[in-house]
């Protein structure tokens, strides 16, 4: 469902990409490695809208996403998490999720000043499952600079789900997290995809959970995919060793 | 003790035409970082189309809400057509702030040419002549109606951008922009409709303004001076804080005026300022700003 073929770009004269090939099938979640800087965050950047790709072809679902703004990529069904947060800091839980059904309200101009009664519960109704599901309830009117960081990346991952995406695009969504939360989180993401029918691309350090949650995992290094396939061989692959060990 | 309540009065119907210029000053700031030059003579472009249209012989009841209109398009056309590309090449915020110098320049001549430098009366539905008088103290048809215009204007904002669904995009657009954008909100659209809202408020508080400081192509001036003042005691970031500012300062130059000496009411507006800045420089209703090391 979402295919890439030989994105590269560039940041003055840095090459952050480099032809870089990927599928995305259908209810897939494929892990993405490498080490920092390695461009699995620009991937992500690059797929959401924020940055133009100099060459190369994104198609989700048949159609281009080159040249989209990130709203509209929104709009096409996919969602995503930031590394380092980006939450509504000053706004409760319930509005943060609520703006992630943005895309879902009727448009037009009497129903965006009129908040219609009956839209409004149908929303509020996805909005309160996915509070159920993330175990946020008692979290629901607190202002989200006050809530704990797990509980914080917890929401984002609630609002990103409020979308109703057919791609959710997970940047590193255990890093930082106790032990007992990442264990929690990464069967958060197993029940994700049952529940919601989502495809899920996922970047992570961890790669003992990455490995155990993707069915199939690429490796980058510089810019460059330097390996694919089966979580299991990727990591026992000789330049993904190398790249995180480093030469002998 | 009347005398002073005549003042207090008189005072806060100035401070609530401030509020409005304050408010308008605040939406742009907030949701796009940008103090807006050009806010006083957006006021007096709007004014003057109004202007026109009643020597037409259109009634105020259509002439005014065009020119409200009249005013959000034109900051709207200037966001979507002249800072949306200089962002594009990346100017920097001060850059776009000289823009918005430019802009003020460039309608200030425009309107100096199409109008007339001379002075003009706007024929207003509200005079200033019929008093009402309430035990003692006097306030007048158009005082009145400017402190419940603007008051039924800041409670609409209110509910604008706490109550409906545009309101929450518009806080989510000023809080945090890339957030906003993937989650699919037009932040675009948004912003200008920003500008928009904001030009239409000081519209209205050059509607309310010209029948009592008479019309030519820099009456906004001063105005927009005391609304930027108002803005900045309250924060610059606060709507609340706007209006409170407004209120403030429209009041203490009103007392300043009458007990002191009119000479003194300008000065004022400035004095206060400084003395709330050196001592609380995030402005009375602003967010104290703390940074976590």
């Amino acid at each position: 469902m979402l295919e890439i073929k030989n994105l590269s770009i560039d940041f003055g004269g840095i090459r952050a990409l480099s032809g870089v090939d990927l599928t995305v099938r259908e209810n897939e979640i494929l892990s993405i490695i490498g080490p920092n800087g390695s461009g699995k965050t620009t991937m992500f950047n690059c797929l959401t809208g924020i940055y133009r790709p100099g060459s190369g072809e994104m198609r989700f679902r048949g159609e281009s996403l080159l040249g989209l703004s990130p709203d509209r990529i929104a709009r096409r069904g996919i969602a995503r998490t930031f590394q380092n947060l980006r939450l509504f800091m000053n706004m409760s839980v319930l509005d943060n999720l609520m703006l992630g059904r943005h895309i879902h309200f009727r448009k037009n101009i009497a129903a965006a000043f009129l908040r219609l009664r009956r839209e409004e519960l149908r929303h509020r109704e996805k909005v309160e499952e996915i509070i159920d599901f993330l175990d946020l309830q008692a979290y629901r009117k607190a202002r989200v600079a006050d809530c704990p960081y797990g509980v914080q990346k917890r929401i984002e991952m609630g609002r990103a789900l409020a979308l109703e995406p057919r791609l959710l695009l997970l940047d590193e969504p255990i890093s930082g997290l106790t032990a007992e939360e990442k264990e929690e989180a990464a069967y958060r993401i197993m029940e994700i995809r049952g529940r919601y029918k989502v495809a899920i691309m996922l970047v992570e350090h961890d790669l003992k959970i990455a490995s155990r949650l993707a069915d199939a995992m690429i490796a980058f290094s510089y810019g460059q995919k330097i390996a694919s396939g089966l979580p299991e061989d990727v990591q026992r692959n000789e330049e993904v060793i190398r790249a995180y060990v480093g030469d002998e | 003790m009347e005398k002073f309540f005549q003042y207090v009065i008189s005072g806060l119907s100035t401070g609530s035409v401030y509020a409005l210029v304050a408010l308008g000053i605040v939406i742009i700031y907030r949701s796009t970082r940008i103090l807006n030059f050009a806010h006083g003579d957006m006021a007096t472009a709007g004014t003057f189309f109004a202007f026109t249209l009643l020597g037409m012989n259109i009634v105020p009841a259509l002439s005014f809400p065009l020119a409200l209109l009249f005013g959000a398009a034109l900051a709207m056309l200037f966001y979507f057509f002249i800072l949306i590309p200089a962002q594009r090449r990346s100017v920097t915020g001060l850059g776009q702030i000289i823009l918005t110098v430019g802009l003020s320049l460039i309608l200030q001549g425009a309107i100096a040419y199409l109008c007339g430098t001379d002075t003009k009366s706007l024929d207003f539905p509200l005079s200033d002549s019929k008093l009402w008088n309430f035990r003692g103290v006097v306030i007048s048809e158009l005082n009145l109606g400017t402190l419940v215009i603007s008051l039924v204007a800041a409670i609409l904002l209110y509910l604008l951008v706490q109550k409906t669904r545009l309101g929450l995009a518009m806080r989510a657009t000023s809080e945090n922009l890339p957030a906003a954008q993937t989650l699919g909100i037009p932040t675009r659209m948004v912003l200008s409709l920003s500008w928009g809202l904001a030009a239409a408020f000081s519209v209205l508080a050059g509607l309310f303004l010209a029948p009592a400081l008479l019309l030519d192509p820099f009456f906004m001036l001063e105005p927009f001076l005391k609304g930027f003042a108002a803005a900045v005691l309250g924060g610059l970031q606060s709507l609340p804080g706007a209006i409170v500012g407004a209120l403030i300062l429209g009041v203490a130059e009103s007392l300043a005026g009458g007990y002191i000496t009119i000479a003194f009411k300008n000065t004022l507006a400035f004095l206060i300022i400084i003395v709330v800045l050196l001592f609380r420089p995030e402005g009375l209703l602003g967010k104290e700003f703390k940074e976590r090391v």
